[in-house]
């Protein structure tokens, strides 16, 4: 029992080591965050360009699940089978397979280099575990509640938001928070899709700073830029752990 | 009358779909064509696309970074596979049964997994650096090293130092996969095998492993296809390097598009990446489930 909790201690040690000695070597000497927030454009400007982005990601993918997912739980219509299929294989093709034409896709589209157009290719990416989440959270809500909502006036869509997107909030929860860390985190996709410094989100900023200074860098710097990457997406999932849980559990990744 | 309504009922579900439709056809759909039609051509990145089929991908035998690249990501996919399944399972393990303070443990174990991989691969790099980090000095004032460790500076410890990163970014959310697997299998079966006399590694092996092989199939799975497409850290952490010694096969498309300026190319690299995985997911799918 207590070796249990000795062999418990000892690997938390060593998970959070890291984590810990990133943020001690950071803020050790603050001057670290000034150097860090004058760099480039300033860090100021790619932090708001991954919030732009995680914002858009997140607002875009609670939209389309939730419409799609109404759709698939409540409704019949043709080709309904063939896109839910379409949507799950998202998943099945590698990330870098699809991003070299999407790259050309956008450009036709004018959303290269554009906040926008990496917003909509992360709602893309999201959407096979976002359409499978609501489905569920849909299928799970009795019809009768919406059928009362309806004998009292109400069309489908006011149905929905009144009655069924309230019931369905933890799900919006989870897809929500699967949404932001996959967009506050990514690295290729802005990789590729952004090719002007000034658009650039914090990962690709702070990966081009290290490889530009490379030999000469900073190294207390460079833990500074991990923190502020890091840090949000730490308190988030500390406050937000049980939603997190729940799209494990939802058997959601199987889709 | 009725007949009606079912029809503006269906039009009604079209129309909730129809955002989803429209990412979908456009967002994916539509780069899965294009990425065939592309590497069918002589495209460069910049200026006007010419049919060259199939010289694309008759260079792709003729690309020794690209043949390389194959054999590095294949011995880096095994080996993170398999060490990264054993991590995940002791920790499982560890943290399945509800203690005082266990959801501290669970936590502590998957938060790694919270912070960004680019994140993590800059983290390491300050982490393994020998006179910034803390790691050499641990190591030299308990006797265990006598001058600075090469941690990225040979090819076998930059995999060695990569596939480390890799574990403790990975371990906790391949816990969870496996945990949710644990939690499944019915009380009532261990206590059965107890009162039948059956002692903790005959437990392990004649009935948690069984009954936890759907779940296992599924993160081998994850982990076989999230290793093969291995970028991030070899982008960020070694760089290729030392001497292009960890180039992944997605690094390669990376370079044949963007150094190179041969989106053709990149796109017969990506067709050929998809057919295999898909080809390879489906084979594990049918042996592993």
């Amino acid at each position: 029992m207590t070796r249990r909790y000795t062999t418990l201690s000892a690997l938390a040690v060593l998970f959070l080591f890291p984590l810990v000695w990133s943020g001690w070597a950071s803020f050790e000497d603050p001057s670290n965050y000034l150097e860090m927030a004058r760099f480039g454009e300033g860090v100021g400007t790619y932090a708001t360009n991954s919030v732009l982005v995680s914002a858009m990601t997140v607002a875009g993918t609670l939209v389309v699940a939730a419409l799609g997912g109404y759709a698939f739980a409540r409704f019949d219509f043709p080709g309904k089978n063939l896109l839910f299929l379409a949507t799950l294989a998202i998943l099945m093709v590698p990330y870098a397979t699809i991003l070299i034409p999407l790259y050309v896709l956008l450009g036709y589209l004018g959303l290269q280099n554009s906040l926008v157009g990496l917003s909509l290719v992360f709602v893309m990416f999201q959407l096979p575990f976002a359409l499978f989440m609501m489905r569920n959270a849909f299928e799970a809500v009795p019809r009768e509640l919406e059928e009362a909502a309806m004998v009292d006036g109400c069309g489908t869509f006011l149905a929905f938001l009144r009655v069924l997107l309230p019931a369905v909030r933890p799900a919006l929860v989870t897809v929500g928070l699967f949404a932001f860390l996959a967009s506050w985190n990514d690295f290729f996709a802005p990789l590729i899709l952004l090719n002007d410094g000034a658009s650039f989100t914090l990962p690709v900023a702070v990966v081009s700073m290290t490889q530009q200074t490379f030999g000469a860098i900073d190294y207390g710097v460079l833990q500074a830029g991990v923190m502020v990457m890091a840090l949000p997406c730490l308190i988030l999932f500390v406050l937000l752990q049980r939603h997190y849980v729940r799209g494990f559990m939802s058997g959601a990744l199987r889709g | 009358m009725r007949l009606t309504a079912a029809r503006s009922r269906r039009a009604m579900g079209w129309v909730y779909a129809a955002p989803t439709a429209l990412i979908v056809g456009v967002l994916f759909l539509a780069p899965l064509v294009l990425v065939v039609w592309m590497s069918l051509h002589r495209w460069p990145l910049l200026g006007s696309a010419a049919f060259n089929a199939p010289a694309n991908y008759l260079k792709i035998a003729g690309n020794p970074l690209f043949l390389d690249a194959v054999l590095f990501t294949l011995k880096y996919t095994v080996i993170t596979t398999v060490l990264l399944s054993l991590v995940a399972l002791g920790l499982a393990l560890l943290v399945q049964e509800r203690r005082p303070g266990i959801t501290f443990f669970r936590t502590a174990f998957f938060l790694p997994g919270a912070v960004g991989f680019a994140a993590a691969a800059l983290l390491f790099y300050g982490l393994l650096n020998n006179d910034f980090g803390p790691i050499d000095p641990l190591l030299r004032a308990v006797g265990l090293i006598d001058e600075p460790v090469k941690w990225i500076g040979t090819p076998d410890m930059a995999l060695f130092s990569t596939i480390a990163l890799v574990v403790w970014r990975f371990a906790g959310f391949n816990m969870l996969i496996l945990l949710t697997g644990l939690q499944a299998i019915p009380v009532e079966v261990y206590e059965a095998a107890r009162s039948d006399g059956a002692g903790r590694w005959q437990i392990f092996t004649r009935i948690t492993l069984p009954l936890l092989r759907p779940t296992l199939a599924l993160m081998l799975i994850l982990s076989v296809t999230g290793s093969l497409l291995a970028f991030d850290q070899f982008f960020v952490f070694t760089n290729g390097g030392p001497d292009n010694s960890t180039v992944s096969m997605v690094m390669v498309i990376y370079r044949e598009a963007f150094f190179r300026f041969d989106l053709g190319g990149a796109a017969a690299l990506s067709v050929v990446l998809l057919v295999a995985l898909v080809g390879l997911n489906a084979l594990m799918m049918r042996r592993l489930r």
